[in-house]
């Protein structure tokens, strides 16, 4: 999954801590971070433990939704929201048919998916057009088709769009309510297998498959398709001059990223089992990026590692910072907004780092 | 009459290019150019920019501008067989391949997955069965084996998992040839310009192995500014110059200082220039250049030397990537450079452009599009624009602090307008935007802009560089007249030695960074010829 | 005739003629339901003077070459600065305003600088780098708000929390001063002149200063900075200065803002603030290269009256308030709009 090489023999000479602590320095800084937060929020370390298990099984996918556009030469693909809403009509069509369970999970991935490669086609083919400025177009696009989404699901439905099933519905007859309660696909996926080990439920149903998709990325950077992605992140110019259609292997790069976003939000839908209709995707990129980000990652360079750390470290963060926030000073806001700067500015200073980096070389 | 033994001769080259001529839009770039080259051989393609060299490459790769453009007429051979190169994709199929100047390498990437980019071996899984080659698994084991044979063909012994990026830059050119001699049906191997980045060490090595390379049958174009290797290395030469070809020299007959002779060409005849009432001497020197050194990329200048005499037109020739316009470039504090200029016993700050201008010397860059001009300003605007920034006319001085003063749009449109007829810039008024000029009036506005400055010295980049020819002698005329009228200074610097010959007191020339000696204009092709190829010729004068 | 419509939709652009068609449309359909029209131009008015000078505020960056200033909330939090300072030392009507004004000028200008610095290192990535350094100092902010040592009751939460109050009324202080200052009728359509005169005469100094030397010095570098290096100018400094000239404007644009709202919004709310100006500005007709206060005003107001105009139209169509979905589409439509449609290229 590295855009470095998978297999470069390195001489070895003798084993020395200071460059594997400067490479991971990000990942490193914020693991004290936590630890120290932890330590003054004085917190259950079985409850956060649980909650930190949960929230990786909960965010995983959608993290790894970003690598490939980060391979392909992307950036952060902060349109992953568009796929997000494509998993999230997905759940209230599902909703609106009454499918239960997880056969009713499945369809769900089923119909989000066509929808979701639409997008992340249009995405893609909006991508090109914006070359050396992918970001913030895509976190723009997100904003845009998010906006698309409110008209749909607040003013369509009802008097364009027929819809039967009031219960989702807005008493006016017109928009879907503001919260869906998704009860009948509640935690389906992450109670295929839920082990209890030492004392901490684990979602072992979530966690094969994200596990699954993970291979499926480790994959698929190893075969044609994968080198042709990572040369296009890599040069865009040498890889047309070396006959690779650049365009289109960026279309597919944004395509599975939407997919896989897609999915990843219908896991995070499920655990939740509620669903905010305007609200649950606004956060979702900023999140996801931030995470993986924490991770170590750049906006040149991500591994399925640097996501999963990433996950780990941003949400203990998540969790115990308020608590730190109020045992520190009294006031639990500054938690809250400390989470919220931590997630802004590390993306500020990541991205800044990449342009002062791109501009170098 | 074609001869039977003549015609299994043609049979025997392995490329063939046959009477080519293109044109862009009317204009005439390639006329008949004949090339051809035996298997086996290394044959040299030398000429100044702007020859032909690219546009004859770019054909033989069929690159998309050429087709976009209306295509060419002529002939195209391989192993005698005719063929139409309308891709560079089918240029690759036919066994052509490219060395390219800029390396076409990515650095984060491993020596071996460079050799093979876009060309990986891999072995089908049962995804790949289902969604298509393109999801085969990368077979990595047997892409190094291939690269390795590709890079003993060389006779180099690097890492080939390592990534390119920490090689050195000579390793990563043959990193380029590796590439291109593992396409297994490669015939024709095309270098440009490729010793032009390395050292005179690796250069060595470098031409080591394309001696090794021909010697395994292959047909080898070099194309090359350094001709000592040229001569070197090559069975034999081709020049063109304008797009024609002037010179076959086979390896027995090829000179450093002939082929530099044809590259460059004859002298025009030189009309007379009016007299100056006060012809300018050795003893009033206006510009005193001493060990001048400029790093820009490409045009490397060191070691230089000069004296520039008050009223003279002083012009600066040699070959491309000498470093000619590097000087010019250097003292108007455009790229770093170290050294001594002294202007009228004042010494001048280097890599201050601010402080260039304030000591009266004027540029007109060679980049007029990049540098000369902002493309969607106004005439008028362009024209007063440094003399506004530097010496602050233009400007009503309500306020004390300069740069609170408002543009005087009056004086402006007045001086914009003299200018304008001064010199004879074709437009539909001084507000119209420098973007809308054809190329020679637009270099009308770039000259007026620095005259503007009422320099003592003016510097001028190839000033006719993409201008059509009647445009090119005003330019060339203008400059003759600012000199012979203002008594202005002129550091004239050309890729075309005839309008150098045409307008110059005398002709300082550059050769690998340093100042060979000066010429008078009048002195002979072969003088000039000699010097461009490094050589002292018979008609130097101190320089 | 053809060609000249052509060339004048061509010079419009699509989505311009779309908007200003739709809004001929509104306007139709408001004619025919029997809409107070002088009323909703008079509202529109007043929102072309309160947002302006944020708008504004795009023209030093796009001109020095820093692009759209997505990082507007730097600007405008020093703004709200300054609108507390005034608050805190209870002054009222014009001396709180022009106080305010006064108090967010120096963080602004300092603020600026730093944020040009950063920009600086970052060509290229302006746009992304300026939202998130816009993003995170909101929530750095926020933590100020909650820390700060205001003690004005007017500001800090009454009982319970701690730090200032989310919403904070300007009744007492400033409120509408601009607003009510020379308030003409016509008709029934109501003039706010000293409203908008105070955003004319802004839009006339920046007119000025880029007339001045310096001003034509920032532009040239903007355009092409090589061209500007050659003539003895560093690009470098005049970014700098085109960033704070923008970031001077966003404090002040907040506290005109303000003071037409007649409250002030502190924690996440200035968070997208930069969002609707920079789509005002486009809509205008700028581009990321290219900006003028023609582009200020014809944007301001197309996006402006149609936000006003749109909510009570739509509301007998549709239900619900369909005006902020209408802003989040036409803002961020235009602004990707203007991402994707490349470098201008002219053929000479």
């Amino acid at each position: 999954m590295s855009t470095q090489n998978p297999v470069i023999p390195t001489k070895k000479t003798g084993i020395s801590l200071l460059p594997l602590v400067s490479k991971n320095a990000v990942p490193i800084l914020f693991a004290i971070l936590c630890t120290l937060a932890a330590w003054l929020a004085k917190m259950d370390p079985w409850f956060l433990a649980s909650e930190i298990i949960t929230r990786l099984a909960r965010n995983s996918l959608l993290v790894l939704a970003l690598l490939i556009p980060v391979s392909a030469g992307l950036g952060l693909n902060f349109a992953i929201v568009l796929g997000a809403m494509a998993g999230q009509t997905a759940v209230i069509a599902i909703t609106h048919y009454k499918m239960t369970g997880l056969w009713g999970f499945v369809v769900a991935m089923l119909a989000s998916a066509p929808l979701a490669a639409l997008l992340g086609y249009l995405a893609g083919k909006i991508m090109n057009r914006a070359k050396g400025r992918e970001m913030i177009t895509s976190m723009i696009l997100g904003f845009f088709v998010n906006g698309l989404y409110q008209l749909v699901f607040l003013f369509l439905i009802g008097p364009v769009i027929p819809m039967q099933n009031r219960s989702i519905m807005l008493p006016s007859g017109v928009g879907i309510r503001n919260t869906v309660d998704l009860f009948r696909i509640e935690k389906v996926l992450d109670k295929l297998w839920r082990p209890i080990v030492l004392g901490v439920r684990i979602p072992m149903g979530t966690l094969i498959f994200v596990g699954l998709i993970c291979a499926a990325i480790h994959f698929l950077m190893r075969t044609r398709l994968g080198q042709q992605m990572r040369t296009v992140g890599q040069d865009m110019h040498i890889a047309g001059v070396a006959g690779i259609d650049v365009d289109r292997t960026r279309i597919i790069a944004m395509i599975i990223s939407t997919v896989i976003a897609a999915w990843g939000q219908l896991i995070f839908l499920q655990n939740i089992s509620t669903l905010n209709t305007y609200n649950s995707h606004e956060q979702v990129g900023t999140f996801a990026v931030a995470a993986l980000l924490v991770g170590g990652a750049t906006a040149r360079r991500a591994t399925i590692w640097q996501a999963i750390v990433g996950v780990l470290l941003f949400h203990t963060l998540f969790i115990v910072s308020p608590q730190a926030g109020h045992a520190i000073i009294g006031v639990p806001q500054i938690g809250e907004y400390f989470r919220v700067f931590v997630a802004y500015g590390v993306i500020g200073v990541a991205l800044a780092l990449h342009a002062w980096q791109s501009r170098k070389s | 009459m074609v001869s039977l033994w003549e015609e299994l001769l043609v049979v025997a080259y392995a490329l063939e290019m046959r009477s080519i001529t293109k044109q862009y839009f009317g204009n005439t770039v390639l006329k008949s150019v004949d090339v051809a080259v035996k298997p086996g051989e290394i044959h040299a393609l030398v000429g100044e920019n702007g020859a032909g060299k690219s546009t004859l490459m770019n054909i033989l790769f069929g690159m998309p501008v050429i087709h976009q453009t209306g295509g060419y007429d002529g002939v195209i051979q391989i192993d005698g067989v005719d063929v139409k190169v309308d891709s560079p994709a089918r240029a690759m199929e036919l066994g052509i391949g490219m060395v390219h100047q800029e390396f076409m390498l990515i650095p984060g990437f491993s020596v071996v997955e460079n050799i093979k980019l876009n060309r990986e071996i891999s072995r089908p899984n049962l995804v790949s069965r289902f969604l298509g080659s393109k999801l085969e698994t990368l077979d990595l084991n047997t892409m190094g084996k291939e690269s390795q044979v590709a890079l003993d063909k060389l006779g180099i012994d690097i890492d080939h998992w390592a990534p390119v990026a920490g090689l050195p830059v000579g390793y990563m050119q043959f990193v380029e040839i590796a590439r291109e001699i593992d396409k297994h049906n490669m015939k024709v191997l095309v270098f440009d310009e490729p010793t032009a980045v390395l050292t005179e060490s690796e250069a060595d090595l470098f031409l080591e192995s394309v001696k090794r390379l021909a010697g395994l049958g292959l047909a080898i174009l070099f194309i090359s500014h350094r001709l000592e290797e040229v001569v070197d290395i090559s069975n034999n030469i081709t020049v063109i110059r304008d797009g024609e070809v002037v010179g076959r020299l086979a390896k027995d007959a090829a000179r450093v200082d002939r082929i530099a002779e044809l590259m460059v060409g004859r002298s025009v005849k030189q009309s007379a220039l009016p007299p100056r009432k006060k012809e300018p001497s050795d003893d009033d020197i206006i510009l005193q250049i001493r060990d001048l050194a400029v790093d820009m990329p490409g045009e490397k200048l060191q070691n230089f030397d000069l004296d520039v005499r008050r009223g003279e037109i002083i012009g600066i020739g040699g070959l491309a990537g000498h470093g000619k316009v590097a000087l010019a470039n250097g003292i108007m504090g455009l790229y770093p450079g170290t050294g001594q200029v002294i202007k009228d016993g004042q010494k001048l700050p280097l890599e201050n452009p601010a402080a260039a201008l304030k000591s009266n010397l004027a540029f007109v860059s060679e980049d007029r599009r990049g540098m000369g001009l902002l493309l969607d300003d106004s005439i008028e605007d362009n024209i007063v624009f440094s003399s506004m920034q530097i010496q602050n006319k233009f400007l009503k001085k309500h306020l004390p602090w300069p740069s609170t003063h408002m543009r005087d749009a009056e004086a402006i449109r007045a001086y914009a307008l003299d200018t304008i007829r001064d010199l004879d810039v074709r437009c539909q008024g001084p507000n119209q935007p420098v973007r809308r000029l054809s190329g020679g009036n637009q270099q009308k506005v770039c000259l007026g802009r620095a005259l503007a400055l009422s320099p003592d010295v003016l510097f001028a980049s190839e000033p006719t560089r993409g201008i059509d020819i009647g445009a090119k002698n005003l330019v060339l005329d203008l400059l003759v007249e600012i000199n012979r009228e203002m008594g202005m200074t002129i550091v004239i610097t050309s890729s075309e030695l005839a309008e150098l010959r045409m307008i110059c007191d005398r002709i300082a020339i550059v050769y690998e960074g340093r100042l060979v000696g000066t010429l008078d204009p009048t002195a002979s092709d072969v003088d000039f010829g000699l010097m461009m190829a490094g050589g002292i010729g018979t008609g130097v004068k101190a320089g | 005739m053809k060609k000249k419509l052509l060339d004048f939709a061509a010079k419009m652009e699509i989505p311009r003629l779309i908007i200003v068609g739709f809004l001929l449309f509104i306007f139709a359909v408001a004619f025919i339901t029997g809409l107070p029209l002088d009323s909703l131009f008079s509202a529109s008015l007043v929102r072309v003077g309160m947002n302006g000078v944020l708008v504004l505020a795009m023209v030093p960056t796009v001109s020095a070459g820093v692009g759209l200033n997505f990082g507007l909330p730097v600007g405008v939090l020093c703004g709200l600065v300054g609108v507390l300072l005034s608050m805190q030392l209870d002054l009222h009507g014009f001396v709180g305003f022009f106080s305010a004004l006064l108090f967010s000028f120096p963080l602004a200008v300092l603020a600026g600088w730093a944020y040009a610095l950063l920009l600086n290192r970052v060509k290229g990535q302006e746009m992304m780098v300026g939202t998130y350094v816009g993003f995170s100092s909101v929530a750095v902010m926020c933590i100020f708000w909650l820390l700060a040592p205001f003690n004005n009751p007017e500001l800090v939460w009454a009982i319970g929390g701690r730090g200032l109050r989310s919403t904070l009324t300007l009744d007492k202080h400033f409120a509408k001063v601009l607003n009510n200052l020379f308030l003409v009728k016509l008709g029934k359509i109501e003039i706010p002149l000293g409203l908008l005169g105070f955003f004319g005469l802004l839009c006339l100094i920046v007119h000025l200063l880029f007339r001045t030397k310096l001003g034509l010095a920032i532009k040239a570098a903007g355009s092409n900075p090589r061209f500007a290096e050659a003539a003895g100018i560093n690009p470098d400094h005049t970014r700098i200065y085109g960033v704070i000239l923008s970031t001077v404007l966003g404090a002040v644009g907040i506290v005109i803002y303000a003071q037409s709202y007649g409250f002030v919004q502190l924690y996440m709310a200035p968070l997208m603030m930069g969002f609707p100006a920079v789509a005002a500005i486009l809509l205008g007709g700028a581009s990321l290269q290219r900006a003028s206060i023609g582009h200020v005003i014809l944007g301001t107001f197309l996006f402006q009256t149609l936000l006003t105009i749109t909510l009570p139209v739509a509301s007998r169509v549709v239900q619900g308030d369909i005006s902020e979905v209408a802003r989040l589409i036409v803002s961020n439509g235009m602004i990707l709009y203007a991402l994707t449609r490349g470098e201008r290229r002219e053929i000479a």
